[in-house]
């Protein structure tokens, strides 16, 4: 399945996000910007709970493609050590459980699995849970 | 330099008035004002209009009479109306101008605000995924807040209780039933921790100021009511905004941190001797964590300001005496102008069953927009 968007995430297996970092100033950022400043750069995989929300009600289309039925979704910020702290998803995770600082690592999910090609998002999950 | 002074007040009442045009609302707030200040509209030199949703400003000449006013629009997402006010009193301080206007108005769909990724150089995934929604930023930052410094659920509830409690007494005001602390909090969540109470609504509604050198203010004869200063700026590195896919590790401060120091500095007095506030309240957490980026107390101290309610109207420090956006909704073009119109109101002590009490001599307004802006001003009588 292909991801929602060109050089999101590296080829490898596990995929990492392509995060940009400034070729200047050594900042890093995501998604890579487009332009010269930045060059790509594949971000850590694990983190932790920066702060986190849940998104309780359907947003509006457009511009989202995600499925008619809607059920609330957690919407996090992930500290990645040293890098930068990325929104995203969370996965696999009681919405009761959430605690900000709990250890996180990279997965994807699909947007919409009864979409006619249906795409890959980024999310995180608490570590080790199974996918 | 001698003062600029705020001679005249103009409202449309916010909220939703179904077959009025937000331009309308618009000349409405203005010709109140024109007759508050007791002058006519071909004495009014310039003015700077400010509206988000509801077409250009300047077009109001066709229904105020075409004097040939020079007529400058401002587009400056929520801080528009603050741009709006900034840019009239510079015009006033340069010389050039006597006696001007600001005005905002707007008019917005129902529903949460429609943005689209391209509006904000953003790449199209980030909408199709689900991410180009504001209350999720409000939602993400409070939650935040609230870890880091210790502040509660109930506390939030109590600023939307205190809006609905002082919107009873504004006539302006959208929202003007008091709802119950319970009730607040047992509402249906929005986005956590926030229910469905502590979110303000896109809304309708205008506002309308006239500004005058203070020669001419004294020539009017009104009370002078002085800008002691306006502030409008963008954010510093480390600032967390609405729509962002990523955050620095390194933290920093905030637009409403460098607009609130400078205007203080202007004005040449501190936070301790402000007699009254408006804090842009989008959402109820917004209002906490304003108190503190204003430098009106320190982070975390807001727990026991509620609880103590040093921010009701008889408060050591009230906050949001009309309501707020809580209350009267967002109307973008004119929220910011709605929070100068209410302290030119409390300082004039026409306030009625919202008066802050001691006669006020100086009030303090912010606010602060996507993607990092805010404008803050201080009058003083």
């Amino acid at each position: 399945m292909r991801s929602i968007a060109e050089g999101l995430f590296t080829d490898g297996a596990p995929p990492r996000l392509v995060g940009g970092r400034n070729r200047e100033t050594g900042r890093i950022v995501f998604p890579c910007p487009e332009g010269s400043d930045f060059e790509p750069y594949p971000l850590k995989r694990e983190g932790k709970l920066w702060s986190y929300t849940i998104q309780r009600y359907r947003p509006k289309s457009p511009p989202y493609t995600g499925p008619e039925d809607f059920t609330p979704w957690p919407v996090a910020y992930v500290e990645l050590p040293g890098e930068t702290i990325v929104e995203a998803r969370l996965t696999n995770v009681d919405f009761d459980d959430i605690e900000i600082g709990m250890p996180l690592e990279l997965t994807q999910v699909v947007l919409d699995p009864d979409a006619a090609e249906p795409v890959l998002i980024h999310a995180f999950q608490p570590k080790g849970a199974a996918s | 330099m001698s003062d600029v002074c705020i001679v005249g007040i103009g409202i449309h009442t916010f909220g939703r008035t179904d077959g009025v045009s937000g331009l309308e609302q618009g000349v409405f707030a203005v010709r109140e004002a024109l007759s508050d200040a007791g002058i006519e509209w071909p004495d009014i030199q310039f003015a700077y209009g400010g509206s988000d949703a509801a077409g250009n400003p300047d077009t109001m000449v066709e229904r105020l009479g075409l004097t040939g006013v020079q007529f400058i629009n401002v587009r400056n997402g929520c801080a528009a109306g603050g741009s709006a006010l900034f840019s009239a009193q510079m015009a006033i301080k340069s010389g050039e101008f006597d006696l001007g206007l600001a005005v905002g108005f707007d008019k917005h769909p129902r529903g949460a605000f429609n943005a689209l990724p391209s509006e904000y150089n953003l790449p199209d995934w980030y909408g199709e995924a689900g991410y180009m929604i504001t209350t999720q930023f409000f939602g993400a930052k409070i939650m935040r807040y609230m870890h880091e410094y210790g502040i509660s659920a109930t506390t939030l509830g109590r600023v939307a209780e205190k809006a609905f409690r002082n919107a009873r007494h504004a006539p302006h005001a959208w929202r003007r039933d008091p709802v119950p602390l319970d009730v607040i909090m047992d509402a249906p969540m929005v986005s956590d921790p926030y229910t469905k109470y502590m979110f303000c609504s896109p809304a309708e509604g205008g506002v309308a100021l006239v500004l005058a050198s203070e020669k001419k203010a004294r020539e009017l004869g009104k009370p002078l009511v002085r800008l002691k200063a306006a502030a409008m700026r963008t954010r510093p590195p480390g600032s967390f905004e609405v729509f962002a896919p990523s955050i620095d590790v390194e933290r920093g401060g905030s637009a409403t941190n460098i607009a609130s120091a400078d205007a203080f500095s202007l004005a040449g007095i501190g936070p301790e001797d402000i007699s009254v506030a408006q804090l842009q309240d989008t959402e109820a957490g917004a209002e906490i964590m304003h108190m503190a980026e204003n430098g009106f107390c320190r982070d975390g101290e807001q727990e026991q300001w509620l609880a103590e309610g040093r921010t009701e109207i008889g408060g050591v420090l009230p906050v949001n005496t009309d309501g707020g956006c809580l209350a009267c909704g967002e109307p973008i073009g004119a929220s910011g102008l709605r929070q100068v119109y209410e302290n030119v109101v409390q300082l004039r002590g026409d306030g009625g069953g919202r008066q802050v009490p001691g006669n006020p001599t100086t009030a303090y307004s912010h606010v602060y927009g996507a993607p990092g802006v805010s404008a803050v001003t201080i009058l003083e009588r």
